[in-house]
């Protein structure tokens, strides 16, 4: 289960509705010791597209030091989708390398009339299972 | 006179961790990028296939030498010195 304040939901949807119609990206980072999502950090979509997200390869570098130096983990990655719904693709599922993360895609598909479509999944060895979200 | 090859410390992702016995941070030498991850697959089998497709840095993997992106200082020849470090990064990326 990911349990996640409405404030960090609020959040990813600001930045999810800002970058439409292109996909959004992020994270909401926490402590090694406790896994709780305790900070967000947008992350730019470097292929800045409707259909597909990238991290900047050297903004994440700095994400990576960033969590070691703080003894951080990256609890929440979350992106989204712009004309599907908030379901991992099968490219989503194949690139997923962070087993222990809460995979989150939200969508602002316009058949969707603004309305928040927020899911949270594990993606393992190819797997994508998705899990309840308790919003705080 | 012999010319050493370096050897660096290489930072490993959760992911590519069950090749290494679960360590965070392994150590391997060569004279070029291409020469580390043929030392780093021999120290650990099955490293290579997971960072090369066709002989070429596999794209959704990100691989840092210092603080540049091997893409940009040559790939597989980017040229390492002893006190270097790398840093192995699979790529967060995906599309709908």
């Amino acid at each position: 289960m990911l349990s996640i304040t409405q404030e960090f939901v609020d959040a990813i949807y600001a930045h999810a509705r800002a970058d439409h119609p292109d996909e959004a990206c992020g994270v909401i980072v926490g402590p090694a010791s406790t896994g709780i999502p305790t900070r967000h950090l947008p992350m730019r979509n470097a292929a800045m597209s409707p259909t597909f997200y990238e991290f900047d390869a050297m903004e994440m570098l700095k994400l990576y030091r960033d969590l070691d130096d703080h003894d951080e983990v990256l609890v929440v990655i979350y992106h989204s989708h712009t004309s599907t719904q908030a379901h991992p693709s099968r490219t989503d599922i194949a690139y997923a390398s962070e087993p222990d993360a809460h995979y989150v895609l939200v969508s602002t598909r316009e058949e969707l009339a603004g309305a928040n479509e927020f899911r949270s999944f594990r993606i393992v060895d190819g797997v994508a299972t998705e899990e309840p979200v308790q919003i705080r | 006179m012999p010319v050493s090859t370096p050897e660096i410390d290489i930072r490993i992702p959760t992911i590519l961790r069950p090749y290494t016995g679960g360590e965070k941070s392994v150590q391997a030498s060569g004279s070029t990028l291409a020469e580390l991850v043929s030392d780093l697959d021999r120290r650990f089998p099955g490293m290579g296939e997971r960072l090369l497709e066709d002989g070429k840095l596999r794209r959704f993997i990100n691989v840092y030498l210092n603080d540049e992106d091997v893409r940009f200082i040559g790939s597989l020849d980017a040229l390492i010195s002893s006190g270097d470090n790398l840093t192995i990064l699979p790529a967060v990326a995906g599309g709908s």
